[in-house]
Formats: C-alpha cells, structure tokens, sequence
C-alpha cells in the first residue's frame, strides 16, 4: 500500500509544523508578559499593550505604515488586473517576454536592489524621499503578486460567458465590467489583501526609499530591536500578526467562495 | 482598417499600456540608473555621486563624458578581498541552507501529500500563514530563542543537556537557523504541489514488483517531484543570496553577506557607486540561476 498515512509522515508534518510555529507562538504569549524581562514569566498582564498605545513613535508609524499600505495596494490592485489581462487575453503581443520578466523578476529581486534602484531613480529625477516615493515603491513590487493571483483566476475563468453577452450587443469593456470582473472579484481583493500585506511587512524596500516623517512600522520595529527585545515591540508583533491573519483568512475566504460560485455556474 | 478594429486596438492598448510604462518606468529604468552609477565616481556632494548626465555640453560633452566612465567601482571590489569573502560567503550560505531546506521540507511536503485529501487544503493554509506573517518578527523572535540567556538554554539547561549556556546568537548557526526558518514555506509549498499531482500508482507499482520503499523513493517519486525541487530549491536560493536582515540580527559582526555589505556601503559608508557596484555584481550572482532554469524548463517543454 503505497497511499498509507505512515508514522513517518505524522512525525515529520508535527516537527514542521511545530518549528514554524513555535517561535510565533512565544512572541505572542510573551507579549502578555507582565516581567519587564523578555525571557523571564512574571504572570499573565496587558501592560504592554497600553505602553504601545502612549507610544507616539510606534503609532505614528503605524498610521504612515497604513496610509502607504492602502495606497500602494489599491494602485496595485488596478495595474497588476490589467497586467493579468493583458497576460492571459492578448496572447502575443509585441514586448511580451519582456513584459512577462518585468512581472515576475521583482518577486525574486533581492529586496536590497529593488531599494537601491528605486532609490537612485528618485534622487535622478528629483523626486524628494518621503511618503509618496516609499508608495511607488511598494506598488511596484506588489503589484506582480496581484498580477499572479488574479492570473490563475483568469486561466480557469470560463470564457463563453463573456462571448455570451457580446454576442447579445455588449461591447468588449462593457462584458469585462459586467461579466467577467463580478466573476473574478474575488481573486482581486484577495490580490489587494496580499499586496497591502507585503506593503505592511517591508522593511528593507522602505529603508532605501523613504525620507523624514515617513518612517514605516517595521522601520521603526527594527531599530527598536537593534537595541535590544522588548516587551513592547512583542505587543506590536502580536498585533501585527492578528492583522495579518485576518487578512490572510478573509483572502482565503474570498477565494473559497469564489471557486464555490464558479461551480455554481 | 475598419472601425471595430480600430477600437479594439484602443482597447488592447488601455489594457497593456499602464502596467508596461509603470514597470518600465520603476523597474526596468532604475536598473539602468544602477548601472551608470555603478560606472561613475563617488563624490563629496549631495547626491554623493557625479552628475548622472549633462544635457547641455552637445556632442563633445557626450564623448567626454563616456570617456570619463570607467570600471573603478569594479576594480576597488575585485582588489579588496573584503567584497570577495562577502559574495562568496553569501554564495555558500544560500547554497548550504538550501540544501538544509530540502532535508527539511520534503519530508513535511510528502506527509502533506499523503494526508487524507479533506485536510489538504488546511495543511497548505498553515503553511501560508507563518509565510505572510512579518518576517521582521519571525527573524526577531529567534533572538529572544537563541540569546545567550534566552528560552532555548534556559530550556537545555533546565534538562540537564548543557552546564553552560551556548553562544548561538551573533553567530553563522544563528543565520542558518534563522534563513531556513524564515523560507521553509517557500520550500515546502513547490514541493508539495509536484507531489500532491504525482502519480501514486507507479510507486504502488515499484513497490509490487519487489522494489523496498526507499529504492521506490529514490527512483521513482523523488525523479518525478524534480520539477518541484529546482522550484523550491531557486525560490529560496535566490532571495537568500541577496539576504540582508537575517545576518543584520542574527549574524555576528563577522557573517559577511553581499546584502549587508551594500547597505553598510551606502547607509553607513555613503558610498553610492561602490554600493551600485555591489549591486551589478549581486545581479549576476542572481542571474545565473535564473537563465539556468529556464534552460532546463526550455528543454522539458522540447522533450514533451
């Protein structure tokens, strides 16, 4: 019987999943730690939590971190659909390898290049560093991730329904809105729900690309961490993580119905 | 041309138009400009570096000024065995951990293949969620784990294994354990999927006709899963070479990594063409692997 379920298999899936879990899960019960120190247990307190809301610094951060997530990502989110599109309905078209490696390339790019590039583009051009620079940025290196999610949709996407209603008098535009967006809907917002994700995350694409006043959370997280674990900044990663989780479940969730109303069809 | 074509040709170019000039314009541009700068001079101005270009000299400021381009960049990193040790350094790591990677995740990746197929779908979930978790945090949270008094010796000693607390943190064990915690998904899930679509009945097979398990491992599921190995095994490689905050937290002053060294080129040293410089020569560290693959991918494709 080669489909059996072995031990082997029980043991490896509970150590790997135990090693990707138990690191966060420290973070997150250490951050309800009342001892000021990281590694010692002294009972169960939320002090924390609200030394992180006196914290100008951090929720500062958080609100620049926000701002520029939400903008990136819907920007995003309109140029990595078209890019879907163009992808999967405009077959060949001249510049196509080189459009394709432009979609892909900045998902594997070391994130120190992305930042160094960008950066020097900025300062040629006379672009001053702040807010808008780090959200160009970040909608360059998210908007490929939507482009791939929205793309497998597309791949999979039954396409007489859109020649259905061409063929009763809707124009190209008008079939796209009306038919074929309802229907992929949910790969797009699960394609927001990723880059506004990735945005939240970076840090080193940030370093590079913002100036004065636009310092990002995990900018501001990881100079705190260079100067040593604290219990404060295990809260902001906890909440961090509970953000993160309900986006990653609402995309997942969003997908799900998605394939549920296409089998419907 | 008729008016219906017309307007499709429009519509086609709304469509490719916009993504096409933004990447252009904030991918495919700003490597341009890496590269002229990486061929320029450092000066002591602001922006550290000599003008990019000057517009106004006509032809003989042109040819002037491509004269006065020249490979010292290059030169100062091929001649300092500092910038040597960094790329090679970066190089072994990478490859070393994705080999700790592979050990590591094909295991987990073939139980979840073999789980019952209603539990598919969770499994994967698990996987995705640490990967989209702030890998800031997931690198931080190794600190307070492997420092010296931290819960991985309290914990050793609490057992009686060790008398005396290990130094992992600051050290290269720390920034391997740290890159293959923080890619595993990366790993795990291109394995999963070319395991998950293997053909379970030629193992069956194997195994009926006398083969013992781990022959039929060996030469039939791992030669199948291949694909999902060079996957798996680039998609880590890759971003691992040009790794910067691993080393940063968990590396010892001394882990050099390519990554690192450009950032303390430019953020500490303020050096932008050295920096640039490190940057070309990253690139083609990266570009290897990638044309690498292709090739084989090229080759599969002729061989169907």
């Amino acid at each position: 019987m080669a489909r059996r379920f072995t031990w082997f298999n029980a043991t490896s899936l509970t150590l790997g999943f135990a090693f990707l879990y138990l690191p966060i899960l420290l973070v997150v019960l250490y951050s309800f730690n009342a001892s000021q120190l990281v590694t010692v247990w002294g009972g169960f307190s939320g002090r924390w939590y609200g030394a992180l809301l006196r914290n100008d610094a951090l929720r500062e951060a958080a609100w620049v971190t926000l701002r520029v997530a939400f903008l990136s990502a819907t920007v995003a989110t309109f140029l990595g659909t078209l890019a879907a599109v163009a992808l999967t309905r405009y077959g060949r078209f001249s510049g196509r390898t080189l459009f394709t490696g432009m979609i892909y390339a900045p998902m594997v790019m070391p994130e120190v290049i992305t930042g160094l590039s960008l950066l020097l583009l900025f300062v040629a051009v006379g672009l001053d560093r702040g807010f808008w620079t780090v959200t160009i940025a970040h909608t360059t290196f998210t908007m490929c991730f939507v482009t791939v999610v929205v793309q497998s949709r597309l791949i999979t996407f039954d396409r007489s329904l859109e020649e259905a209603a061409m063929d009763l008098g809707a124009t190209p535009l008008r079939a796209f809105l009306s038919v074929t967006l309802p229907l992929i809907a949910p790969a797009v917002a699960a394609g927001f729900l990723l880059a506004f994700t990735l945005s939240m995350d970076d840090l080193v694409i940030a370093s590079f690309t913002s100036g004065p006043g636009a310092t990002t959370l995990p900018m501001r997280i990881y100079s705190q961490v260079r100067l040593g674990v604290t219990p404060e900044i295990n809260a902001a990663a906890t909440l961090l993580i509970a953000f993160v989780t309900l986006g990653v479940t609402a995309a997942a969730l969003l997908t799900k119905r998605a394939a549920q109303t296409q089998a419907r069809l | 041309m008729s008016r219906s074509g017309w307007r499709k040709r429009l519509a086609r170019a709304a469509v490719i138009l916009p993504p096409y000039a933004w990447l252009a314009a904030f991918f495919l541009l700003p490597f341009v400009i890496v590269l002229r700068i990486s061929l320029s001079d450092p000066a002591s101005a602001q922006p550290p570096y000599r003008p990019l270009f000057d517009w106004t000299g006509g032809w003989d400021a042109l040819m002037a000024f491509l004269g006065a381009l020249d490979l010292e960049n290059f030169e100062t990193l091929a001649s300092d065995s500092l910038y040597w040790e960094a790329a090679i350094s970066s190089v072994t790591i990478a490859l070393v951990s994705t080999v700790l990677l592979l050990l590591i995740g094909y295991p987990v990746a073939y139980g979840m293949a073999r789980a019952a197929p209603r539990l598919r779908p969770l499994l994967v979930a698990l996987v995705i969620l640490p990967f989209w978790t702030s890998f800031l945090i997931r690198v931080y949270a190794w600190i307070a784990i492997l420092k010296p008094e931290g819960l991985l010796n309290q914990f050793l000693l609490a057992l009686g294994l060790i008398s005396d607390p290990l130094t992992i943190l600051n050290t290269p064990t720390a920034v391997y354990i740290g890159v293959v915690y923080a890619y595993l998904p990366f790993m795990i899930l291109p394995l999963y999927a070319a395991l998950e679509r293997l053909d379970w009945t030629l193992v069956e097979a194997a195994q009926d006709l006398g083969s013992p398990p781990w022959k039929a491992f060996w030469t039939v599921t791992l030669p199948l899963s291949l694909p999902g190995v060079v996957a798996g095994s680039l998609l880590c490689f890759i971003p691992i070479v040009g790794e910067f905050v691993v080393p940063d937290l968990l590396g010892g002053s001394d882990t050099l990594m390519i990554g690192r060294t450009l950032w303390s080129e430019f953020f500490s040293n303020r050096d932008w063409p050295l920096a640039s410089a490190v940057a070309v020569v990253l690139l083609l560290i990266v570009v290897i692997p990638i044309v690498f693959y292709r090739e084989i991918e090229a080759r599969r494709w002729e061989a169907r």
